[in-house]
């Protein structure tokens, strides 16, 4: 029982960073909820019972790429521009 | 451009725990979810947050690049002499030659329900050692390249 709920917060939320990835025009924060979508399918992952793949999700996914968004923002402009 | 004092003493604060942990994963690849691989992102995690706190100039002060190199490539040869070693002793390519050997490595595993014997697994753990060292570097070395493509153009 306690496992579907949390299997349903769970999918709830990267439902939810998901758009929000889309909706920011702000790219930090954009790359911020990328970045909680990864630790949230890294949770999913270790609630199916995978928790190699647990690690190396949170590790990569949330870590290393969140970095590499962040550099290339630092070089480039924070806010997106409307479309023309 | 570096981020604010804040981000940069959280960085300092977290690295050393971050890079524990990496080892850790490391250490225990044999014995619990994870291995080298899983270790040395883990251990690369710290190293890009130190990357992206600190300035361009900081970073390249505090980091070196040929020492990542040789870190990647003393991590691919460290897992190929294992195995070679193992032709050496007459035996074929990576044989483990160290379990129940008594020696590093070398316990023989308890019967039965147990938390686990650190000093088992023969060649396995030097193997996760040397693909740890080697992802470390690597996955460091992305990140440091990332950071020097734009670090000679002017930072917005």
């Amino acid at each position: 029982m306690i496992e579907t709920i949390i299997h349903i917060l769970v999918i709830a939320g990267l439902i939810v960073s998901a758009v929000l990835v889309y909706h920011f025009k702000d790219l930090l924060a954009a790359a911020l909820a990328s970045g909680l979508f990864s630790f949230l399918i890294s949770l999913e992952f270790y609630i199916l019972q995978a928790p190699d793949v647990a690690i190396s999700q949170a590790a990569i996914g949330a870590g290393l790429t969140t970095a590499i968004f962040i550099i290339a923002i630092r070089s480039t402009k924070r806010y997106e521009e409307d479309a023309p | 451009m570096r981020m604010s004092k804040i981000v940069r003493f959280g960085a300092d604060v977290l690295f050393g725990a971050i890079v524990i942990f990496g080892l850790y994963v490391i250490m225990h690849g044999h014995l619990t979810p994870g291995g080298g691989f899983q270790g040395g992102a883990v251990v690369a995690t710290g190293a890009a947050l130190v990357i992206v706190a600190y300035s361009y100039e900081e970073v390249i002060g505090m980091i070196k690049k040929t020492i990542l190199m040789a870190q990647e490539s003393a991590g691919l040869v460290m897992f190929a002499g294992v195995a070679l070693i193992a032709i050496g002793l007459g035996t074929t390519f990576f044989f483990n030659f160290l379990a129940n050997s008594g020696s590093l490595f070398g316990m023989t595993v308890p019967f039965g329900p147990n938390p686990g014997e650190l000093n088992t697994g023969g060649v396995l753990p030097l193997m996760n050692i040397a693909v740890g060292i080697e992802v470390w570097g690597g996955l460091a070395i992305v990140i440091l390249y990332m950071l020097s493509g734009i670090g000679k153009t002017k930072e917005a």
